[in-house]
């Protein structure tokens, strides 16, 4: 008996060997047009990468409804990191080797972007990030095949200061998490400070997913600070934003462009009022004025987006998604026929490259060889959240 | 630091201290009676949260039956957990017992992150009483941390109480004394472990209803608030609710005070760390007995 | 684990397995499983550290994802800022890692069970926090990490680091089985039956035990380090709590004292993880934690080791069904 087991087992591996060499020997040639994105959909991100899966479907959507990119479909194979800078290096490797997709957008965090920087770089593969950290997309001659949407958590830290310095504030207090985009923020908060005159009297942290920050706010309200900035997600400035009003704190509340979503004003009920942040146009987009450039881009994904997924779900989040497949599409759209994948991956690396004046929902781009973020100045508004909505701060 | 700040960071330290201290009453009974630590504590924690938001938003059931309601369910979750996952593991290794609770953590964790119509977003439940600080002597306390004190005080009477008064109550604490005894007078061990996850499912969600509309929920607040309840239960020595609630005011005081002192490694990043620390001195300098009693059990 | 007789047909299935994995990172072939074979080889070196600790020790430890984490970042900073070659800073991680496992072993395994294992995670909780604030990049991690070479040859692609960290983990089961086999090995399992009756025959347990711990954490640790210089990237959330968890996941598949098998459990957790659970959010967690559960309950000798009972019993029944006339 045991020598027929031992003998069927060989049998079988020899098979096995033959069959899975045939299989991958035969590869047709595909007339869809295939797109990898990589989401944080579930995992502490999962409120930035769940609106930008939606996005997603619903472009691609509406793209092939319309016949496709010069009559290709579009398909998009999302996969989901889970938060996991490991399994975005995987799931990154898979759309690469196995699903051979032309271009790779996401992900969600700035973590894993550096993360995959080198995997990129070494497939020659052309990459729209989804995340805010200036590293990604600097120095830009590391960079050739990587691009991004969102704006840096430097133009956003600058809004604030600028703001600040024009209302004659000098000395501020600011409370970061200890999460990749808490600290990233936090240094530059700091580096930046004095360049507008600001001196931060109070640097407190605490770690995503704690659920008090008395303790450190109490502090900030022992020194002299006339403001205090806020760097983190929604869920923690929710509780920062509570605690200050808990502890009468009456000085005004700056927070990150994290906190541009729903979920922060009803988490934060009562404080959320009065807070101050930098984001797209994409939240105020009834104030913005028809002669921007943006009016129309934004004011159409507002109406496609809430008609599919309800009201009042829009976020700036899902706005990055729209901006980076769009720019792929444009590449794809000027793209010739009948090219092999890796000249395809070359041409949209480098129609991307070539984009001008691209109105999008987060801005103005205009991509070159030394600029792969390309934002023009202004795209971002100061915004105060007042009775529960959204206001321009002009 | 002035006056007003201490009596802040006290009152904070205090606030978060109770939290820690339901969590920790949780383990201590578990553990006095059956020498188990329970891993999946902070996830009674977690789901009373929950669940009290699930049925207050998406059911529509007024705020107190929804938080009875709650309590109850995390309640009958803990007998199923310990009929089903405990009892059945027979004689079952130390390590077994540790890997099976981590299993029921990690379990009731991914099954709440699903379940909710939410995921795995944050949610908060209402307030009690309303959201309007309240002055007390130059420093200001939230209304529901006011609840989270109040209830962690009534809860811990509550018990003693039981504790010490109700048959239940001391065929419990005879167990905990020892199991080999109270077995010989009669007492059941299976049914007394049975009650002791009761009142540990019980206690963990009363915290997680009370504290929930303060801190916010999700379905992974349940490692770290468990990690910490263990703490406040260990300094407390596992031996009796009062001694464990005095550890949780201990740490919360304490992680809410090396906050304001901001000294050198003490920053706020470091809080965390500092009570695992904490953890592993208490355990390390009572090494000696605690191996004694495990080896007795 | 006795030596079985070897007939040929042994030797035949071991070379058709050969011959299978070597073929496995070509292109025609699986390539496209490189990188997943490629995380089960280096998931395999930390679970086998495990499994030889709580087998033969009897304790669990939630902390292993702290050696881990440590051999990786060691070996990445020593290579990368202080531009030492990266075999030496693999080796200077395992030791630095084993002596540290060494000198907290003794005060740490002084606690039994419960306490043990409560100490462990506490203990990755601090290495965690440390990596995070502490590491270069911070939270968000470092990148450019050299990668191994031999001379000019560059182990720069996954292809070729297929056969490198297949080596190492080979190695290290084969290192593993000796242990076992020879005199420490029999120390060993006279203490895993009875500590008392060990130490009346003179052998140190508490030693052994923390060499076993100290050990694991050299596993750990060049597995860490294979994963810096595989990824060049490494972050701390890889190194959190949640992933000595999922450690134990592997260690309970793979059954305690289980060397062979601890490839079954890290190739388990690494096909749910990166193949079959995609997309589904957190029922991933909710499936270890079943495994952790049942496994734990009905096979508590682990899975691979409870499934390999099974089947000797099958075939001890079906033999004797076929004895009778």
């Amino acid at each position: 008996m045991r020598k027929y087991l031992k003998s069927s087992v060989i049998l079988v591996l020899v098979v096995a060997m033959l069959a899975i060499g045939g299989m991958n020997c035969t590869q047709a040639p595909s007339d869809v047009y295939k797109v990898g994105a990589v989401f944080d959909i579930t995992g502490p991100a999962s409120n930035l990468g769940v609106p930008e899966k939606q996005t997603v479907a619903m472009m691609v959507n509406q793209i092939n409804e319309a016949g496709g990119i010069n009559g290709h479909p579009l398909e998009v194979i999302v996969y989901d990191t889970e938060g996991d800078a490991d399994k975005t290096a995987m799931m990154v490797n898979r759309l690469i080797e196995q699903d051979e997709v032309l271009a790779i957008i996401g992900p969600t965090r700035s973590g894993s972007s550096l993360a995959i920087i080198d995997t990129i770089t070494t497939a020659e593969i052309p990459q729209v990030s989804c995340a805010a950290a200036i590293g990604i997309v600097e120095p830009v001659e590391e960079r050739y095949w990587i691009f991004k949407t969102p704006q840096t958590d430097k133009e956003a830290i600058t809004e604030i200061y600028t703001y600040l310095q024009g209302a004659n504030v000098t000395d501020i207090a600011i409370v970061s998490d200890t999460s990749g985009f808490g600290a990233a923020g936090r240094d530059i908060l700091l580096a930046d400070a004095a360049d507008y005159g600001i001196t931060i009297l109070d640097d407190q942290t605490f770690d995503s997913g704690d659920t008090s920050m008395l303790s450190q706010l109490t502090h900030i309200s022992g020194t002299d600070a006339e403001a205090v900035v806020c760097w983190s997600t929604d869920k923690e400035s929710a509780i920062v934003a509570q605690d200050m009003q808990t502890l009468h704190m009456d000085i005004p509340l700056f927070c990150s462009h994290g906190i541009a979503n729903m979920a922060f004003i009803d988490a934060a009920g009562d404080a959320a009022n009065g807070v101050i942040f930098p984001a797209g146009k994409l939240l105020i987009v009834d104030e913005v004025p028809a002669s921007d450039p943006q009016k129309e881009v934004l004011t159409n994904y507002r109406d496609d987006f809430e008609a599919l997924y309800g009201e009042g779900t829009i976020s700036t989040f899902g706005g990055h998604a729209y901006d980076a497949l769009s720019v792929v599409v444009m590449a794809l759209e000027q793209m010739d026929e009948g090219l092999d994948i890796t000249e395809a991956r070359t041409a949209i690396r480098d129609g991307i490259e070539q984009i001008t004046d691209f109105a999008g929902t987060g801005g103005v781009f205009t991509m070159s060889p030394t600029n792969h973020l390309g934002m023009a100045p202004g795209s971002l508004a100061m915004i105060e959240i007042v009775d529960g909505e959204w206001t321009w701060l002009q | 630091m002035s006056a007003d700040q201490f009596l802040q960071y006290l009152i904070s330290g205090l606030t978060i201290g109770s939290i820690y201290a339901l969590v920790g009453l949780g383990f201590t009974i578990i553990y006095a009676v059956t020498r188990i630590i329970n891993f999946a504590q902070g996830e009674f924690v977690m789901l009373g949260g929950m669940l009290s938001f699930y049925l207050i938003s998406s059911v529509g059931v007024p705020l107190a039956p929804a938080l009875i309601l709650s309590v109850l369910i995390a309640a009958m979750i803990g007998a199923i957990m310990y009929t089903l996952a405990i009892r059945t593991a027979r004689r079952a290794s130390v390590i077994s017992l540790i890997i099976i609770t981590i299993g029921a953590a990690v379990f009731f964790r991914g099954i709440a992150g699903e379940v909710f119509p939410w995921g795995v977003d944050f949610v908060r439940p209402p307030y009690f009483t309303g959201g309007e600080s309240i002055s007390f002597l130059g420093a200001y306390i939230h209304p529901q941390a006011l609840w989270i004190i109040g209830t962690t005080l009534v809860v811990t009477v509550l018990l003693h109480l039981f504790l010490s008064y109700t048959m239940v109550g001391k065929a419990l604490k005879a167990c905990a004394i020892s199991p080999v005894a109270a077995g010989m007078v009669g007492i059941d061990a299976r049914a007394m472990a049975l009650i002791a996850f009761v009142l540990a499912a019980t206690f963990g969600a009363i915290g997680g209803v009370v504290m929930a509309p303060l801190t916010l929920t999700s379905y992974n607040v349940g490692f770290m608030l468990g990690l910490k309840g263990f703490v406040a239960a260990s300094i407390g020595g596992f031996k009796s609710p009062i001694a464990t609630v005095i550890g949780g005011l201990t740490l919360g005081i304490v992680m809410s005070l090396a906050v304001g002192v901001d000294w050198g490694p003490f920053s706020s990043a470091y809080k965390d760390a500092i009570a695992m620390i904490v953890l592993l001195l208490i355990l390390l300098i009572r090494s000696g007995r605690l191996a004694e009693e495990e080896r007795a059990s | 684990m006795l030596a079985r007789v070897k007939s040929k047909w042994t030797y035949l299935v071991i070379a058709a397995l050969l011959a299978f994995s070597i073929l496995i990172p070509f292109d025609w072939f699986l390539g496209q499983y490189t990188v997943l074979m490629i995380f089960i080889g280096i998931f395999t070196m930390v679970t086998v550290g495990l499994c030889l600790l709580m087998g033969y020790t009897g304790q669990v430890s939630l902390g292993q994802a702290a050696f881990y984490g440590m051999g990786a970042y060691f070996s990445a900073i020593l290579s990368k800022t202080y531009s030492v070659n990266p075999w030496l800073a693999m080796m200077m991680a395992a030791a630095a890692t084993g002596a540290f496992a060494y000198v907290i072993g003794y005060p740490f395994f002084r606690l039994r069970g419960n306490y043990l294992a409560v100490a462990t995670l506490g203990l990755g909780v601090i290495i965690h926090i440390l990596l995070r604030q502490l590491g270069p990049g911070g939270p968000d991690g470092m990148a450019g990490i050299p990668y191994l070479s031999i001379g000019g040859f560059a182990f720069d692609n996954y292809f070729k680091r297929y056969f490198l960290v297949w080596f190492f983990c080979l190695a290290t089961l084969f290192i593993s089985q000796n242990i076992v086999r020879s005199r420490t090995g029999r120390a060993l399992r006279a203490i895993h039956g009875s500590e008392a009756a060990a130490e009346s025959i003179g052998i140190n347990v508490d030693q052994f035990k923390v060499k076993i711990f100290a050990l694991s954490a050299v596993y750990a640790s060049l597995a860490g380090s294979l994963f810096a210089h595989n990824m060049a990237h490494i972050s701390p959330s890889t190194f959190d709590p949640m992933a000595s968890v999922v450690i134990v996941v592997m260690a309970v598949i793979g059954g305690l004292a289980s060397i062979w098998g601890a490839i079954f459990g890290a190739a388990t957790v690494a096909i749910l993880k990166y193949e079959l659970l995609l997309g589904f959010g957190e029922w991933d967690i909710v499936v270890y934690g079943l495994i952790l559960m049942l496994v734990m309950i009905f096979m508590p000798e682990g899975l691979f080791v409870g499934l390999r009972e099974l089947f000797g019993r099958w075939r001890l029944r079906y033999a004797q069904r076929g004895a009778e006339p």
